[in-house]
């Protein structure tokens, strides 16, 4: 949940240095860990002059704070069918203000309690799909030749796969889990990572400073760690922002097809109960609206941090502030 | 969503024609012939489709369980006869025997038969075919248009209150589920609340009993709900790459030259900017087209359109493995020949990429 805080912004690039001691004096790590931090205090600078992505990390918050207290607010026992408090399909009133379902669960405790499921599969997704593509970004932009060939012969034909298909087709196969989705939707996505942090390494890798540091004995692994990686992560980052607002949304699409973890509850696994229990055609429009609305808040909220992460990254997109 | 960020963000390190699957730095075919860039993109589909044919065969075989039991559906059968099935559907072969057979069979357009139509896959994909195309022509023409009209009206007015409400409301269209959005729709227009009568059907492709003008219409009627919920979900992707194409356009030298000359401003737009902008949108026109067939699964299945996204829904739930075999390589299909399409027409629109 690093993008919900707001004070640190961009914690990802300094912190493999920070865990290290930093030496008595003011050493080229203290120098860089200071230099580091200046350009996390710039960037947040420009950021905060996006009201769309201040918006958006606002909602951010108030979500993972919903997310995260449930177990205080709602409790776990709000997804069990037997002993639930309403009687089904109730309207919503005054003791259910979002109404029940068919076994007359509170539908307000379910969209608290699916959102923990909701935001998790997402970001679990993102963080997976996003480490694969800036793993095979950059190995494939350091070691040139049959490797990087190799590599992005099958970044390109992951790239024409119908992402959807292919995750549903994965989900098909595997057992029905989290985990299955999880990797269902992270091993679909990471393509076009792939593509820009290749990019991004090739360009990094042709300046000089590069150079000096294979001259002065650099391996492979530091330069990919110590040179590259930092100058991709703003890269990646705004990327992991944007993909997880995709990933939630596969999760409630893969979920809706009934190919979701049927034990738990999620936004789009409480659309499938709705379409299953026949809300469409009784014109129950209440059971079906809130897991919707909270699909599309968090995705959009996503959307708007990443939008405003990729215009301070680079100012000529002009995204309307 | 990633393809969005696509175009900027590589905006900064490489060319215009970045988002064809011609890698960042790929072979340079400056200086060649264009002959041979078209010999070279199209023998990286007939690859790319070869993979898909492998892939397809394989993944679908990693089904735990015995694909016959999904055919009898947990009935109670007598061995001779699961046996039977087997040698039916050619189960009883080793792997690789399978794996012939069925490649030899695909390349003369035989991708087996369903189990639970007891019908050629291939001739349950044509049935569906047409109705996927104009569910999907129609959706796919009225957003492109409707998305590069507006992406170009929100560049055009930067900053300003029509650009934000624009690019607001199709970021928003664009984080709903189209399922969800289908479902609303089904509820507001076709069950109809309160004061609203339905007024639109709530799914298939046809009330049966009409004729000639009559059908037509009737059809079109059906359509209706399907394709505003496509248009919906989708247009606010060429939106945005218009929007931003445009406005990589907007600081150029001769913008400024036309309007020196004394070019009024809506020419300049139309005449000038505009041409030079659509160019990386054409490529994600394509790249579209080819999505959309695949992404229509979700708005076919909530509104029972008799398709290839329904029939993928059919065949999921049984699971119907040489139907969804066969779904899976068209939908993969769709995408590679469209992706190679825009390859091809690229370089003749931009004469700066690929010659």
């Amino acid at each position: 949940m690093t993008t919900t805080d707001p004070d640190e912004p961009m914690p990802a690039p300094d912190e493999p240095l920070v865990s290290r001691p930093a030496p008595a004096k003011a050493g080229p790590r203290a120098l860089a860990r200071q230099r580091r931090r200046a350009s996390a205090a710039r960037f947040w600078q420009r950021y905060r002059t996006h009201r769309s992505g201040l918006l958006g990390l606002a909602a951010l918050a108030l979500f993972a704070l919903v997310a995260l207290t449930a177990p205080l607010t709602v409790g776990s026992d709000v997804q069990s069918v037997t002993g639930a408090p309403g009687r089904p399909m109730e309207s919503p009133s005054l003791e259910f203000p979002l109404g029940t379902d068919q076994f007359g669960r509170s539908l307000l405790g379910l969209v608290v309690w699916g959102s923990r499921v909701s935001l998790l599969v997402g970001l679990l997704a993102a963080v997976l799909s996003v480490a694969i593509g800036a793993l095979i970004g950059i190995t494939a932009g350091h070691f040139r030749g049959w490797f990087a060939t190799v590599m992005m012969r099958i970044t390109d034909w992951f790239l024409v796969m119908p992402t959807l298909v292919l995750a549903i087709a994965l989900a098909t196969v595997m057992s029905r889990s989290l985990g299955t989705i999880i990797l269902a939707i992270g091993v679909t996505t990471w393509p076009t990572t792939a593509r820009l942090v290749r990019a991004q390494t090739l360009a990094v890798e042709s300046r000089p400073y590069i150079e000096r540091a294979k001259a002065l004995g650099g391996g492979h692994w530091h330069v990919m760690s110590r040179h590259v990686l930092p100058n991709v992560m703003p890269l990646v980052l705004a990327q992991t922002t944007l993909i997880i607002s995709s990933a939630i949304l596969a999760e409630a699409t893969l979920a809706f097809l009934g190919l979701g973890d049927p034990t738990v509850v999620s936004w789009g696994g409480l659309l499938q109960d709705a379409r299953e229990a026949g809300a469409v055609s009784a014109g129950k429009w209440w059971y079906l609206v809130p897991p919707g609305i909270a699909i599309a808040v968090v995705a959009l909220a996503f959307t708007l941090c990443g939008r405003a992460v990729e215009s301070v990254l680079n100012p000529k997109l002009g995204v309307a502030r | 969503m990633t393809a969005e960020a696509t175009p900027s963000l590589v905006g900064k390190t490489g060319g215009p024609a970045e988002a064809g699957p011609s890698a960042a730095r790929g072979p340079r075919v400056r200086g060649t012939a264009y002959p041979r860039y078209v010999a070279g993109k199209l023998g990286g589909a007939a690859v790319s489709l070869l993979a898909v044919l492998v892939t397809s065969f394989f993944l679908f075989r990693l089904i735990p369980g015995d694909p016959v039991k999904f055919m009898t559906g947990g009935r109670q059968v007598s061995a001779e006869q699961l046996a039977s099935y087997r040698r039916e559907f050619g189960l009883d072969l080793p792997l690789w025997q399978q794996f012939t057979d069925y490649c030899g069979k695909a390349l003369t357009g035989d991708l087996g038969t369903s189990y639970q139509f007891r019908a050629p896959v291939m001739d349950k994909i044509s049935e569906a075919l047409p109705n996927t195309l104009l569910l999907t022509g129609t959706s796919f023409v009225l957003y492109t248009a409707i998305g590069v009209l507006l992406g170009t009206r929100a560049a055009w007015r930067n900053g300003g209150l029509g650009d934000r409400l624009n690019t607001g409301l199709a970021l928003t269209l664009y984080s709903i589920p189209s399922f969800w959005l289908g479902l609303l729709l089904i509820i507001v227009f076709s069950v109809g609340i309160g004061p609203i009568p339905g007024l639109f059907p709530t799914g298939g492709m046809e009330s049966g009993g009409e004729e000639g003008f009559g059908y037509v219409l009737d059809v079109a009627h059906h359509l209706v709900l399907p394709v505003v919920t496509l248009v919906a979900v989708e247009y606010g992707q060429t939106l945005l790459v218009t929007r931003s194409a445009l406005l990589d356009e907007m600081g150029s030298d001769y913008l400024t030259t036309a309007r020196a000359k004394g070019l009024r401003d809506d020419l300049v737009r139309r005449r000038h900017a505009v041409p030079n902008a659509l160019l990386p949108t054409m490529t994600l026109v394509f790249i579209n087209l080819g999505r959309t067939v695949a992404g229509v699964i979700l708005v076919e299945t909530v509104f029972s359109w008799p398709g290839l996204g329904g029939l993928f829904y059919q065949a999921l739930s049984v699971p119907d493995l040489p139907l969804v075999q066969g779904l899976f390589f068209v939908f993969a299909a769709a995408v590679i020949v469209m992706n190679t399409l825009a390859d091809l027409i690229y370089p003749l629109l931009d004469p700066r990429v690929g010659r």
